[in-house]
């Protein structure tokens, strides 16, 4: 959990339980920091597969292929959804600081 | 069949047509229309310059000698987009809010807008661009060869194309990366010409590749099957190399400085991001999608020793498809010429800004920022600095010869860039990073990257290949490619493995060990805590003189129509009447960012330094403040406990002064008493003196009796002022003991003859003699007074029939105990407190008394060191008189 997201305005005790909306909003960044681990996880699974150097049969470069895009794709899909659904949850949460007001 | 003389008309009038997209986007822009200029897909599609000609032909190139290993570059980018959300969302935040205009400006502003650190990272971004920027002179130059190879009529010189290839990049980025100085060094034109030629690229490249599958494989399944029966059919990447470029090339899209420039600079909208994080990672997989089918037709087709980087041209040549080869070399010259234009803009600014115009300052030091128009120098640096990063670049390929070593420029740049890494995640996500540790972490890993990956992949030019085979000096664990005897790695592996290792742990030991200066503590808890608040730090204080010379400097930095601008904003949101605001802190802060968008943070900040001059309050000043209040709060302090003091000695001296009252009211009440009781025997003794005086035949038997009654009373007189005088001596404490030895048997003896002489009444006195066998040292006369005293009341007062005092003596722990009791009905309770006051009697006066008795009793033994107290529960009166067997001074 990031500071700047469980930070309660100060002096005030926060209460154990969230609304459903500012819940969901929590589960979804967390959502946002796993995403990569999960890429990670599935692009380190080529460095278990054999050279077809020994003695068994390599992967076929067709099916590595296949395997990657389709992991590829999965992210893409994933960072997709995510997107949305982060802008669906900014919709009720506009309160970030307005940075640039008198810069036009 | 496409002549060279073809080639070069199309690529002319493309190149007019990106000149017209980008001055029409410019307009556009300048005019406020055009909101999709602005909009996400433009954003992601900037970002693709990501994909350069290194990318374009090199990929197929990559794929053809190892295989899938090419997709690493993207899958390293894709990894950093789908973590948008913690990752670039706050580097984006930060750029913004900073106003930074490079990455050299985001690490020095970090650090405490340090300009050697941006002087590092500039120098480092320059040795890592150069190289890259002749690998797409190269690439260019290469495509033209091939078509020149195909039309043996057109005239074609290698080295003459090239100078005008880059000459033409070099008028494209000043004509439209230097137009302006703009508030947030947005580049409309550039960007939206860039997005236009990502398109170009793409497209070109799905045509090459959707022919190359349908057209000559014959459909997805037969590709399939040729890709397995082709030479590189089975999976062989290393794995260190693997998980290396992933990584690395995911360090470097986030480091490169175009990267930088057209993902944090050039962003119009934080939002942008959450498109693009899905989107631009499809573009980069359709960029690569049909790659390896390239790769595999072109190993089938092509002669053996044909350059494998060419497929992309030299596949629809062979087949005799000149317009899909000229759409191809359409899409490396887009992916070449943008990655240059960015490049050359982004290491422009960063030269101009941390290079030149700290020099030109210095040189104007003392004349104020008055003399010259920094506008133009500032725009003059930049142009010269692209045109110098160009030459650069040129000779560079001219001296490497534009062979095969350029192709591994690209991983060299990308572990050169990745360099700066430790220290910008560091200071995004750590406050402790200190600008010490940044430069620690940045010497280290750029001299081990100069040291292992540039000098040896020079080809013997800088470093002779003896070091490389037996180390500096014969120091084998110094070899620079088998650093501490580790050999047998990827050379790029062992490079980015040990630099990259080092510089973190010399980044977090110098970081840990230093301390930074107040200015970088304020900014690196601006950086982390970005989302908690955007406001840069206050150190501005000026007066209403300096907003003139302000704003000269202003119209000469962002031009008069945006300075007058601002200045008006800002007079207004102050809400003063005249059209120069206040120089407050918080306008000179916006000011500083204002113009730190065009010429960076440390140059602005030195800027308002030399105009505000002398009443700019550094931080250090401020914290001199705080020191200042810090002693004043325990000055106040001290005063607080003072007061508190006072207040508890005026509160005790108004109770002395009550007391005082009291006393005082006590000695009027004594006073009135003791003329009263004075009062009283006069008036008897007057009353018979003047019967005595005035009665004529009084008997002698009267006379007799009345004169008795005088002397009675004059009697009584005597003893009440003896008395008086008595008591005012112990009061005062001026009475002389003095002080003898005898025993208690003995004092009491006399005390109880002399109390008991004369009398009427029969009091018996019980005693026990043998208990009064006590030694005493004290004034024995004085003790005497008091036991007579206290046998004379008994005497009077006592009303039993029998009056019987007893008087018992014990030797408690080195005192005295002598109680006198009688029989009789004893003093009510209520009387108690009051018989050891003056003139205090009980019930009515029997027997004349003062009333003085017990009082000097009480007095006389307070003098002696001991006391008397009432006994109750006695049966009678009884009395407790105390006191010490030696009489000793201290008791005074």
């Amino acid at each position: 959990m990031s500071p700047d997201e469980d930070r309660k305005p100060s002096g005030v005790r926060p209460s154990l339980f969230l609304e459903r909306q500012s819940y969901r909003r929590r589960r979804l960044s967390d959502a946002a920091r796993l995403m990569p681990f999960l890429g990670a996880a599935l692009l380190a699974i080529p460095l278990l597969w054999s050279d077809g150097q020994g003695t068994q049969e390599g992967v076929s470069l067709s099916s590595a292929i296949f395997y990657i895009f389709t992991c590829w794709a999965v992210m893409i899909v994933a960072s997709l959804v995510f997107g949305f659904a982060a802008r669906r949850m900014a919709g009720h949460d506009e309160s970030e600081p307005e940075t640039d007001r008198w810069q036009r | 069949m496409a002549t060279l003389n073809i080639l070069i008309l199309v690529c002319l009038g493309y190149v007019v047509l990106l000149f017209g997209v980008a001055f029409a986007a410019d307009r556009m822009a300048a005019a406020g229309r055009g909101a999709w200029l602005r909009s996400p897909l433009v954003y992601t599609l900037s970002l693709s310059i990501y994909c350069t000609a290194w990318t374009f032909y090199g990929a197929v190139g990559n794929a053809a000698r190892s295989g899938l290993e090419f997709v690493t570059i993207y899958l390293g980018p894709t990894l950093v987009m789908i973590s948008w959300w913690w990752g670039l969302r706050k580097l984006v935040r930060v750029g913004r809010s900073q106003r930074v205009t490079s990455i050299a400006d985001l690490i020095s502003s970090r650090y405490g807008k340090s300009n050697t650190l941006a002087i590092c990272v500039t120098i480092l971004a320059v040795l890592g661009g150069t190289p890259y920027i002749a690998l797409q002179l190269q690439s260019i130059t290469l495509s033209f060869s091939i078509f020149a190879e195909a039309d043996p009529t057109g005239l074609y010189r290698e080295g003459s194309s090239v100078f005008w290839v880059a000459t033409g990049l070099a008028v494209f980025a000043i004509l439209f990366g230097t137009r302006n100085l703009d508030v947030n060094e947005r580049h409309h034109g550039v960007v939206t010409a860039i997005a236009l030629e990502s398109v170009v690229k793409l497209f070109a490249l799905l045509a090459v590749g959707a022919f190359v599958v349908w057209g000559i494989a014959g459909g997805v399944g037969p590709m399939m099957d040729r890709i397995d029966a082709s030479e590189i059919g089975q999976w062989n990447v290393d794995a260190g190399r693997w998980t290396t470029f992933i990584f690395l090339s995911a360090a470097a899209f986030v480091c490169l400085p175009r990267m930088f420039q057209v993902m944090v600079v050039e962003n119009a909208d934080e939002g942008h991001l959450r498109t693009a994080a899905w989107a631009f990672p499809l573009y980069l997989l359709l960029m690569s999608l049909f790659v390896v089918p390239i790769a595999v037709v072109g190993l089938d087709l092509m002669p053996e020793g044909s350059n494998p980087d060419l497929f992309v041209l030299t596949v629809p040549l062979s087949q005799g498809n000149d317009w899909l080869a000229m759409l191809s070399f359409i899409g490396g010259f887009s992916s070449a010429t943008s990655m240059v234009i960015v490049t050359a803009m982004a290491l422009s600014t960063m030269v101009s800004n941390h290079v030149v115009m700290p020099i030109w300052l210095s040189t104007q030091e003392g004349s104020g920022s008055v003399s010259g128009d920094v506008r133009n120098v500032v725009l003059l640096a930049r142009r010269v600095s692209i045109a110098v990063i160009m030459a650069l670049g040129y000779y560079y390929y001219r001296l490497s010869g534009g062979g095969a070593a350029l192709a591994s420029i690209g991983f060299i740049a990308f572990a050169g860039v990745s360099q700066i890494l430790p220290a910008l995640v560091g200071g995004l996500f750590w406050r402790g990073a200190t600008r010490t540790g940044a430069l620690a972490g940045l010497t280290v890993g750029f001299l081990l990257w100069v040291y292992t990956l540039l000098l040896p992949g020079m080809d013997g030019v800088l470093m002779p290949e003896t070091v490389l085979q037996n180390g500096p000096f014969g120091l084998g664990w110094l070899r620079p490619q088998a650093l501490f005897g580790i050999e047998g790695m990827d050379p790029i592996v062992h490079t980015v493995m040990w630099s990259l290792s080092l510089n973190t742990i010399a980044f977090c030991i110098a970081s840990l060990l230093s301390f930074p200066s107040p200015l970088e503590r304020l900014q690196g808890a601006q950086f982390v805590n970005v989302y908690d608040h955007s406001v840069a730090p206050r150190g501005w204080s000026g007066s209403v003189a300096q907003s003139e010379d302000l704003m000269i400097m202003t119209q000469r930095i962002l031009g008069a129509g945006p300075a007058q601008e601002f200045f008006q904003a800002e007079a207004e949101q102050q809400g003063g009447r005249s059209s120069l605001p206040e120089p407050t802190p918080a306008f000179l802060e916006r000011l500083e960012r204002e113009l730190s968008g065009s010429v960076g943070a440390a140059t602005a900040h030195a800027m308002i330094g030399q105009i505000v001059g002398g009443s700019s309050v550094s931080v250090e000043d401020l914290l001199a403040v705080a020191d200042e209040s810090a002693q004043l709060l325990e000055y106040s302090s001290q005063l607080e406990v003072k007061s508190a003091e006072l207040t508890r000695t005026a509160r005790q001296l108004r109770e002395a002064n009550a007391k005082l009252t009291q006393i005082s009211e006590q000695k009027d009440s004594f006073l009135s008493q003791v003329s009263h009781e004075l009062r009283t025997p006069m008036t008897s003794i007057r009353a018979f003196s003047e019967i005595m005086r005035d009665t004529e035949g009084l008997s002698g038997e009267e006379q007799t009796r009345y004169a008795a009654i005088i002397h009675d009373e004059a009697l009584r007189l005597t003893r009440l002022l003896d008395d008086l005088l008595d008591l005012s001596v112990l009061e005062s404490g001026r009475v002389n003991l003095n002080v003898g030895d005898d025993t208690l048997r003995s004092v009491l003896d006399r005390a109880v003859s002399s109390a008991l002489a004369g009398s009427s009444r029969a009091l018996t006195v019980r005693r026990s003699k043998t208990a009064e066998r006590i030694p005493l040292q004290t004034d024995l006369d004085r003790l005497g007074q008091v036991f007579i005293n206290l046998i004379s009341n008994a005497k009077k007062y006592c009303d039993a029939d029998e009056p019987v005092l007893t008087i018992s003596a014990h030797d408690v722990g080195g005192q005295v105990v002598i109680d006198f009791a009688d029989n009789g009905s004893g003093i009510p309770p209520e009387a108690r407190s009051m018989v050891f006051e003056k003139f205090a009697r009980v019930g009515v006066d029997k027997a004349g008394g003062a009333g003085l008795g017990l009082a000097i009793c009480r007095e006389i033994m307070q003098r002696l060191g001991g006391e008397i107290t009432y006994l109750p529960g006695q049966g009678g009166a009884a009395f407790r008189v105390r006191l010490p067997m030696a009489y000793q001074q201290a008791a005074q």
